[in-house]
């Protein structure tokens, strides 16, 4: 299938594209194009501009200061996999990038797009809501910065006015590093993920559960973070029998129906795959013994 | 609007000069433009890999790359990968060698694909093979010979496969 006509425009500063998308009726931002090209292709998105921003390079750094970790909306999932920073910082999420598409997507695909499109399946959007990443938006009035939580409005909808550019992620890291997991159901590798469970913990001397994040991809219309199973775990002793009554909450989150599988198929899977995330961050933050 | 754009790229160490509207993806330009056939497009939504191409050395789905955002890149396609002499891509021999092929749609995308992983992983087994190249679809289900074919292209090329 082939996209319908439009023009297109390659702005070499974020100034000239976000003047682009302040002039422009019905125009999109051209990203690494993995989710919107497809969609062009067949139509389901004829946009009559395409902005595309591969050219600007000042969105494409990892930077590390402060106790976070700044990643540019323009890098790619390949370089993100290949960044000592992100393995030594951000272990989960090159743990979660290996589910993202296939090496030959990952080279195009960026994390901006990925957050942009906001697919509820998104890997990196997990990732975003483990860590309440702050997303940055340049408009014509300038920037503003938007806490992941108050980022996806709706199903695949972020918080991004038609004149908006994400320009910019940030992950605070936590004071102490904590044990990570990321697992994931698809049916094929490399396919969108039926459901995907992201995990922080950090476990204190005594063994207890001091801090602990869970974030939940492609069971709801949007990614969510379990806030009622984390309040549920802080305080408690990290091992099995936790994990597996923090699991059945999971289990009761909302999730939704399609044509491949229902609600109840999914909830069983965030149970599932709650307690393994909860039991493999565990190991990772040092509760091993008890696990 | 959609009015076509002047774009020049290297195709396989052949600087190209050609118009191309902006829908066009690169795919298309190098079959319709170029007229380099080897470069197969199947499903035109990223998901087959029958239409993956290195630009800038790196494998892309040529489907889901504008040919305008090609301007300045250096490409190589499956017509760009034997020596000058002709003598074959040890992917190339490796797939003749081991039938890694049986109606050939796939094959560019395999080998492309497996000549980019190849050169980042030269020490590759089976199972990183079979990661790689699960993003390239065949639709003969003759996997295994294409898992035997780039194991022994592995070998070939000086790699510790296997």
């Amino acid at each position: 299938m082939k996209a319908a006509p439009f023009s297109y425009h390659a702005p070499s500063s974020v100034d000239e594209a976000v003047g682009l998308l302040g002039r422009l009726e019905d125009a999109k931002i051209l990203a690494g194009g993995q989710s919107l090209v497809p969609m062009m292709n067949m139509r389901f998105v004829q946009p009559s501009h395409l902005i595309d921003i591969n050219g600007l390079d000042e969105l494409a750094a990892i930077s590390r200061a402060d106790g976070a970790v700044g990643i540019g909306a323009m890098t790619r999932q390949a370089a993100l996999m290949q960044s000592d920073v992100i393995a030594r910082d951000l272990p989960v999420m090159a743990d979660a990038l290996v589910h993202v598409g296939h090496f030959q997507t990952r080279n195009r695909g960026t994390i901006g797009g990925s957050l942009c499109h906001l697919d509820p399946a998104a890997e990196l959007a997990a990732v975003a809501a483990l860590y309440d990443a702050e997303i940055t938006v340049a408009g014509g009035g300038g920037t503003r910065v938007v806490p992941f939580a108050e980022w996806p409005l709706g199903y695949m909808m972020p918080s991004l006015a038609p004149e908006e550019l994400a320009t910019e992620i940030t992950f605070p890291l936590w004071p102490a590093a904590p044990g990570h997991a990321f697992v994931e159901f698809s049916r094929r590798h490399g396919d969108f993920a039926i459901v995907a469970v992201g995990c922080l913990m950090v476990v204190d001397a005594a063994g207890a559960i001091s801090r602990v994040a869970i974030a939940v991809a492609g069971a709801d219309q949007v990614v969510r973070r379990l806030a009622g199973v984390e309040a549920a775990l802080v305080g408690e002793t990290a091992d099995a029998g936790t994990f597996a009554e923090a699991s059945r909450l999971a289990g009761e989150m909302n999730a939704m129906d399609d044509a491949h599988v229902s609600a109840g198929y999914r909830q069983r899977l965030a149970r599932v795959l709650t307690e393994r995330a909860l039991g493999e961050a565990a190991r990772r933050a040092g509760a091993g013994a008890r696990i | 609007m959609s009015e076509k754009h002047i774009i020049t790229l290297t195709v396989n160490g052949v600087t190209h000069t050609a118009e191309a509207e902006p829908r066009m993806h690169l795919g298309d330009f190098l079959r319709l433009e170029l007229a380099l056939t080897g470069t197969h497009l199947g499903c035109e939504h990223g998901v087959c890999g029958a239409c993956t191409v290195l630009v800038g050395g790196e494998a892309v789905r040529s489907c889901l790359m504008l040919a305008v955002q090609a301007d300045g890149a250096r490409v190589t396609t499956i017509e760009g990968i034997a020596a000058a002499d002709g003598s074959l891509h040890p992917l190339q021999a490796a797939f003749h060698a081991h039938h890694g092929l049986q109606c050939g749609f796939c094959t560019p995308g395999m080998i492309m694909s497996l000549a980019a992983y190849l050169r980042d992983h030269p020490g590759a087994g089976e199972a990183e093979l079979r990661d790689a190249l699960s993003g390239n679809i065949c639709r003969c289900t003759g996997y295994q010979a294409i898992i035997e074919s780039g194991l022994a292209a592995a070998r070939a090329m000086g790699g510790k496969a296997d």
